[in-house]
């Protein structure tokens, strides 16, 4: 079996790329820093003795460069049986608000070149009738919020999107997961003081193989956002302005 | 443009004492680890790896350090030769974990698999085996290390070999160890055919000692409360890595199993009090330690973790301390009659260490700042019972220095700048070369300030 990981330097990735190659899987590293997806490559062959390359790849590369990427993988490493969507890229919504440059930024990592990459690895799954696309959503895309609207905006836009999809790819044996993810520790949440546990990268990354090996279509991770969710979302306009979140 | 994220975050070492609040970054490659010395933004700079140091080392209150648990790629292994280059946050148990399931172990290891292999060369740890195999850093071939300049430099005997010579167990001062090139150890089995010896004092202690030079791995538990004609009694281990035949026999039985199992549930956190460990309660467990085993000596055939990592077993113990935490004197004598007169200090100064551990060291002497050396060394764990302790501690000092012995700076958390000239006397040959690659004192520690070695 062959994964190919896309944004293969976010800590959640290479969780995941682990486990892959724990259970014997080829797995494709795809990043911008093509010297570190060389390097998690050189890891995965030694810790595991399983085939594994770097690729160069770019979020916002144009979609040609999306789909030849997916070409080369499949030359060097065989069919694409799983691809994770794993790139993402927080922004800083002030920021953002005052110079639209980088907002446009935020929607277009997050949002046009993860549709971008998902297309060109959907048709190649598709001719075949066979495979499975993981994206890596974000709870911040269940409700538009002032502190980071942009950012929320692009996941929910991802996460109707993989809804999409699901339903196209459902009649050519295509599986698409979508995870929204809540804190996990990583760059994006290294920061971040809150009373609310952050899981490790790993933990999740077990809980998305054993998802996608079940066949799980939408999932929470950690699980008890489903629930947090649940509530925030219900909350009405009226008062959800008042609360500053 | 700053890219790397940065967090107060309260960092200590082992003993939990000090404990700082430290500015980190926690980068997860090694653009992200250059991008967060770039960010640093003029201020002072420090590795910390599992913060398995028990004092101050790897401690850095005004200025920022570098969480390099993250760094955990291994880049390249000859499977001929054993020869492997992992990056800094790569950790003991894990080499372990992957390359003795291939006939491999790590060379010298301490006596917790939690530390990483940058921590390692930093403090160029020694084992149970320092007689037969040196420190940790003997094994190393070559590093890759983030300079003061900004350049990343290999370095090994043969290129920058001044570099290289005061990186190990250089303490972090000279830079950011990236990743290393280590010679692994062939090995038929993880297992250690080992034997256990009850002695009754500090002479029976030498004696068998010196007959067991022969024995790859030795060490010691000693009791230090104990005084009068019993003190310095204990419990001498010695052992080589058993063979593939005798590993078979190693079998784990039901109670075994039960007893890793509760183990592992176990939380030294749940237990966090000042009031546990006191000279009664210390008192106890020495004495139903010793008497736990037999007079005389037993032969077994055991894993390699009870072995070398029995402390392991129960996960944080180190709260068990309490708040106060603790601190660890460990120092190595060249004469062994000091050895007597520091237990006699100890069992009088009727402030118990919890425990203790005597062995004998080889000659290898890497020199620097790294802390082996010929003689006798004794590790102790000392509840923080505050300024008696300290002052007891200044005492051991003085009759470390007298005989030309030194404390270990990767368990220290006191000692002074003076105390540490005398003890170190290379420090100078050392600073000349830390100057050579890091004339603005760059790399700085909460410890390198306390012993001069960095502007305070
Ligand atoms: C239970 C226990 C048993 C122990 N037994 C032994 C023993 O038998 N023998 C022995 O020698 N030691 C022993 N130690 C001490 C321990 O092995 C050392 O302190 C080791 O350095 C800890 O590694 P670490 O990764 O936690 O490093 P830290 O404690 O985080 O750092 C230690 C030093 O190394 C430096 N450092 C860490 N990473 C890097 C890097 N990437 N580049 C440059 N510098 C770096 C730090 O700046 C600091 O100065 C023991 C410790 C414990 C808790
Ligand atoms: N951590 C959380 O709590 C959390 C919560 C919800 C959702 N998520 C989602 O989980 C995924 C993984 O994130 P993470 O937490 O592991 O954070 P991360 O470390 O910030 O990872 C983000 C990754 O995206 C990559 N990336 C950014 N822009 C890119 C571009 N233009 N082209 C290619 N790759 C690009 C980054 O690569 P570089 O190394 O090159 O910068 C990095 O590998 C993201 O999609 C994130 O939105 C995370």
């Amino acid at each position: 079996m062959t994964v190919l990981i896309l944004g293969a330097t976010s800590p959640i990735a290479q969780a995941v790329a682990d486990v892959y190659a724990a259970a014997g899987c080829s797995v494709a590293l795809a990043a911008r820093d093509v010297e570190e997806a060389r390097r998690a490559a050189s890891d995965l062959t030694i810790r595991y003795g399983v085939e594994a390359q770097g690729f160069a790849f770019d979020a916002c590369d144009a979609f040609e460069h999306h789909s030849a990427l997916v070409s080369e993988v499949e030359e060097a490493l065989g069919p694409v049986d799983v691809a994770l969507v794993a790139f993402g890229f927080m922004g800083d919504q002030q920021a953002s608000e005052e110079d639209f440059e980088k907002a446009r930024r935020v929607i277009e990592v997050n949002y046009t070149g993860a549709v971008s990459v998902c297309e060109a690895v959907a048709r190649a799954m598709e001719s075949r009738g066979a495979g499975s696309i993981i994206g890596l959503s974000s709870v911040a895309g269940e409700r538009g919020r002032a502190s980071n609207y942009f950012y929320g905006s692009a996941k929910g836009a991802l996460t109707l999107y993989l809804q999409g999809l699901r339903n196209r790819l459902a009649s050519k044996n295509v599986h698409v997961m979508t995870v929204k993810l809540g804190f996990i520790d990583t760059p994006m949440t290294f920061e971040l003081e809150t009373g609310i546990p952050v899981a490790s990268p790993q933990k999740a990354a077990k809980a998305i193989f054993n998802a996608q090996g079940r066949g799980v279509e939408t999932f929470y991770y950690p699980r008890f956002w489903g629930g947090i969710m649940g509530v925030i979302k219900s909350i009405p306009e009226k008062m959800f302005k008042r609360l500053s979140l | 443009m700053t890219t790397t994220s940065w967090a107060s975050r309260p960092l200590a070492g082992w003993g939990r004492y000090p404990i700082v609040e430290a500015l980190c970054a926690r980068p997860e490659s090694q653009l992200q680890t250059l991008n967060a010395f770039n960010d640093r933004q003029g201020d002072a700079m420090l590795a910390h790896g599992f913060g398995r140091s028990y004092g101050d080392a790897a401690l850095l209150s005004e200025g920022r350090v570098v969480l390099t648990r993250r760094l955990k790629k291994m880049l390249a292994f000859d499977e001929v030769s054993g020869v492997l280059q992992v990056e800094a946050g790569v950790t003991i148990g894990e080499l372990i974990e992957v390359f003795l399931p291939r006939g491999w172990f790590v060379p010298v290891v301490p006596g917790t698999q939690f530390v990483s292999v940058g921590g390692a060369i930093g403090c160029n740890i020694h084992g149970k085996n320092h007689g037969h195999a040196g420190c940790f850093g003997d094994h190393v071939r070559a590093m890759e290390v983030l300079l003061a300049s900004g350049e990343v430099v290999r370095c090994s005997r043969k290129q920058h070999d001044d570099l290289f010579w005061a990186t190990i167990g250089g303490m972090g001062l000279t830079g950011i160890i990236l990743n290393a090139e280590i010679q692994l150890q062939a090995v038929q089995s993880g297992a250690i055919d080992m034997e256990s010896i009850r002695f009754n004092n500090l002479d029976e202690f030498f004696q068998i000692s010196e007959e067991s030079t022969g024995y790859f791995h030795t060490v010691s538990w000693i009791d230090c409360v104990k005084g009068g004609a019993q003190m310095g009694r204990g419990i001498f281990m010695r052992g080589r890595h058993a063979s593939a035949q005798q590993a078979a026999t190693l079998s784990e039985g039901p109670l075994e199993r039960v007893v890793e199992l509760v183990q592992r549930a176990l939380d030294g956190r749940v237990f966090e009090s000042n009031m546990l460990l006191n000279r009664a309660t210390i008192r106890l467990f020495n004495e139903a330690y010793y008497h736990k085993h037999p007079a005389g000596e037993h032969h077994s055939v055991v894993g390699y973790q009870p072995f070398f990592f029995p402390l392991d077993a129960v996960e944080n113990w180190n709260y068990v301390y309490g708040k106060r935490g603790f601190l660890q004197y460990q120092m190595v004598v060249p004469e062994r009659e000091a050895v007597r007169d520091i237990l006699k200090v100890i069992s009088e100064s009727k402030m118990a260490s919890f425990l203790a551990v005597i062995k004998e060291f080889g000659d290898q002497d890497h020199g620097g700042l790294s802390f082996p050396c010929a003689g006798t060394t004794l590790a102790l764990d000392f509840p923080n019972f505050g300024e008696p302790l300290l002052k007891m501690m200044d005492r051991l000092d003085a009759l470390v220095a007298e005989v030309g012995g030194r404390i270990y700076l990767g368990k220290d958390a006191r000692l002074s700048a003076e105390m540490f000239r005398r003890m170190y006397p290379q420090w100078e040959a050392w600073r000349e070369v830390r100057d050579r690659w890091d004339p603005q004192g760059v790399f700085q520690s909460d410890l390198s300030r306390r012993l001069g070695l960095t502007p305070a």
